[in-house]
């Protein structure tokens, strides 16, 4: 497989990426059991939440909460973490942000860090600038490890090594490890895992992390996680950084009475994630005693003013809808060329590019909604989804080039034939006599040139019939019409 | 008790049939039937594929020629989904009040074809008689933005003759998504093909389905592939009648 490209600016468009992906039959074959294995996990740890819903629609309302009064709870959170000994930075993009954490490690005089995974990291790329300043970042998440030891990339936002199986684990720790003893089995890989981290836990005190909350009230921090590797890099470092979307925050301490419970029910399904760490500012003599908090805009603050978008801001990021996308399910991660993948990504990474790049997304979707269905926080994203594409193609209306594109072409032609009822008929009759000849004997079309072709590659269609409804219905209804009888025979 | 059918275009113009059985099986159940003749589409296929202006003058279209209608019946679950999802958006972001406030007025009064049957007619059992093996598809819409329930299931528990059999990952989408299925073909396919494994498990004779869409995607490929299934919308089934037969008509 070619290295996976998560630059949405170099990406190719999704029908081509996900190619390779669906030819992939070891990667349908992980992301289809890892996928269902989450779902079900899921789905008994909502059925046995009988407010299920109530819960959602709070969770919902803190969330939306946050959005409408941002600015103020990002400048309480700024006062109260600075309070407390923490350092707040502003970075209006991914330049400034990779800017500001380079300048602080260079202060530390860093020649490695460990990290705790941050999706958001990988969003402004930080690894990459941080090889080529010559600072050496050690992933410390299992999943994050599996992947840069493999030279691979994320494919999901909370399992990210997904599309990865246990024998593959196994190739890529002899690989890069030397150890040749190892088998499949989980326990041994982990155990493997543990004895290479555990060396940069405790030598290397700079780590970087990201954040899962920001509460304004206290001005604390909070990441949850599986492996406890988050809870060392967060304890034996003396300096933290710690890199956060500026929509990550909660107005409350008591907000995560809600946002825990339906976080790791949705992400793991867990009635509560093993490892729950949070912490405010810095504290003498206990865990890093220089903190500093990197808040990221990167796009944000751009779909805050859009009334409809602005719910995509809500993700908590628990990837229930990548789990439950049917699209996903047969592409995995990769093809959307992002590290925001699934449908949030489909709705996210466009956002995010200000729409100048992954203008596939928003198309990568049946629009069938199992991800609203299963979304803690209740985003919209078939909603989501069909306003972008309104403003992809309001985009593409003002280019020439667009004018013959044969799907415009077909819809504008389209417009003019729903438009009345008298051009629909004729374009009715037209279609039979034009489909004839296509048609075979069985009745069927196999094969339809243009953009009919992408139809045919794998279904036949019904050749068109001699009558329409409307006119069997003109004729059924005609006043001179005959008897009953002989129309229940034509029937 | 009177209805407007409201046919939608691809109904109209790939599956007559099916508005044929809609009205043979309302006059059945005592419902007097209008077509109104200058109907065409509701936008939905330019809606959700990102073509809005072209989509509203549809939905106003809509509006405008059913306003007055007793109540429309619609065997198309995406279209009635369309129309209850998409269009408040639609006329409020154009800023048209009265045609916002004649689309509230309207809505409650439109009905998919199982939802009008079982709510509106008051009836489950609509005497039909269709002797075959038959697997139901929970089409997207139908399922997750009409909430139709158990109603289809209901409806084909009281034909006679008829033997129902459950469909595995019945809410997994069969890729059709309308203009997602030549945009992205080959995922499409792909969700396609899982969907075959699924429909094939079942050894029925008809897989059936409240949305001709996604009939024209599974039976599609149902053909393509020589597989020995077809595909039925639930109105069909419903008319069939020892007299008359499913069969008859398709």
């Amino acid at each position: 497989m070619p290295h996976p490209v998560m630059d949405p600016t170099l990406a190719a468009p999704f029908p081509k990426a996900a190619l390779p992906m669906l030819r992939n039959t070891q990667l349908r074959k992980n992301v289809g059991h890892a996928t269902d294995v989450i779902q079900a996990k899921r789905a008994h740890l909502v059925a046995e939440k009988t407010d299920w819903q109530q819960l959602r629609s709070a969770a919902s309302a803190i969330r939306a909460h946050v959005l409408e009064n941002l600015g103020p709870y990002l400048e309480q959170f700024e006062s109260r973490c600075t309070a407390a000994g923490g350092v707040v930075h502003w970075a209006a993009d991914a330049a400034e942000a990779r800017a500001i954490i380079l300048d602080l490690l260079r202060q530390e005089q860093a020649s490695e860090v460990i990290k705790i995974k941050t999706m958001t990291s990988a969003e402004i790329q930080l690894n990459p600038a941080l090889e080529a300043a010559g600072i050496h970042a050690f992933e410390t998440d299992l999943a994050e490890l599996i992947l840069q030891l493999g030279d691979d990339e994320p494919s999901h936002i909370v399992v990210p090594a997904l599309h990865v199986n246990r024998s593959q684990v196994r190739e890529i720790f002899a690989r890069r490890m030397g150890r040749t003893d190892l088998t499949d089995d989980p326990k041994t890989l982990a155990d493997a895992a543990r004895t290479y981290l555990r060396q940069k836990f405790l030598s290397i005190p700079t780590a970087i992390s990201g954040a899962n909350f920001l509460i304004a009230e206290t001005g604390g921090v909070g990441v949850v996680e599986s492996e406890g590797n988050g809870r060392m890099c967060l304890t034996l470092p003396r300096t933290m950084i710690t890199l956060a979307g500026i929509e990550k925050i909660l107005p409350r301490f008591q907000d995560l009475e809600v946002i825990l419970q339906v976080l790791a029910r949705s992400a793991t399904g867990e009635r509560m994630n093993p490892y729950t760490s949070l912490w405010t500012g810095v504290t003498p003599g206990d865990g890093p005693q220089r903190f500093h908090v990197v808040l990221l805009d990167n796009g944000r603050s751009s779909m805050l003013a859009r009334p409809v978008e602005r719910q995509t801001l809500k993700c908590i990021r628990c990837a229930a809808c990548m789990n439950a996308c049917p699209v996903y399910r047969q592409t995995g991660g990769h093809a959307y060329g992002s590290v925001y993948p699934g449908p949030i990504g489909a709705i996210l990474t466009p956002q995010l590019m200000h729409l100048e790049h992954a203008q596939t997304l928003p198309y990568a979707s049946s629009l069938c909604g199992a991800c609203y269905e299963v979304c803690p926080v209740k985003i919209n994203i078939p909603e989501v989804l069909i306003e972008l594409r309104a403003r992809v193609t309001d985009l593409e209306r003002k280019q020439p080039a667009r004018f013959l594109d044969p799907m415009f072409l077909g819809m504008r032609v389209a417009n003019g034939i729903f438009a009345s009822s008298g051009r629909f008929r004729a374009a009715q009759r037209l279609g039979r006599i034009a489909l004839r000849a296509f048609t075979g004997k069985d009745g069927w079309i196999h094969s339809l040139p243009g953009l009919g072709a992408r139809w045919t590659m794998t279904r036949d269609l019904r050749g068109l019939p001699e009558e329409t409804f409307h006119e069997w219905w003109s004729k059924r209804n005609k006043p001179s019409s005959n008897s009953v009888s002989k129309e229940t025979v034509a029937r | 008790m009177r209805t407007s059918l409201f046919i939608t275009c691809y109904n109209d113009t790939l599956y007559p049939e099916t508005g044929r059985a809609v009205v043979h099986l309302l006059e059945r159940l005592g419902v007097e039937v209008e077509f109104r003749p200058t109907q065409t589409c509701c936008g939905q296929m330019h809606a959700n594929t990102g073509f809005r202006g072209e989509a509203f003058s549809q939905a106003k279209r809509f509006v405008r020629l059913y306003q007055d209608a007793e109540s429309v019946v619609i065997p198309s679950s995406s279209c009635v989904a369309m129309i209850r999802d998409q269009y408040p958006g639609l006329f409020e972001e154009l800023g048209n009040e009265t045609l916002r406030r004649d689309f509230a007025a309207l809505v409650p009064r439109v009905y998919e074809l199982s939802e009008f049957l079982i709510d509106r007619v008051g009836t489950e059992d609509v005497g039909a008689y269709f002797p075959h093996r038959v697997t139901y598809h929970a089409s997207c819409h139908g399922l997750r933005a009409l909430h139709l329930g158990d109603r289809p299931f209901r409806l084909l528990a009281k034909v006679r003759g008829l033997e129902q059999v459950p469909l595995e990952n019945l809410d997994r989408c069969c890729g059709f998504g309308g203009t997602f299925s030549i945009k992205n073909a080959e995922v499409s396919s792909a969700m396609l093909s899982a969907k075959l494994t699924d429909v094939l498990a079942t050894r029925a004779e008809y897989c059936t389905a409240l949305d001709n869409s996604c009939l024209m995607h599974i039976g599609g490929a149902l053909h393509r592939e020589f597989a020995g299934m077809k595909t039925i919308h639930l109105a069909q089934i419903l008319a069939s009648t020892e007299a008359v037969p499913a069969e008859a008509t398709l």
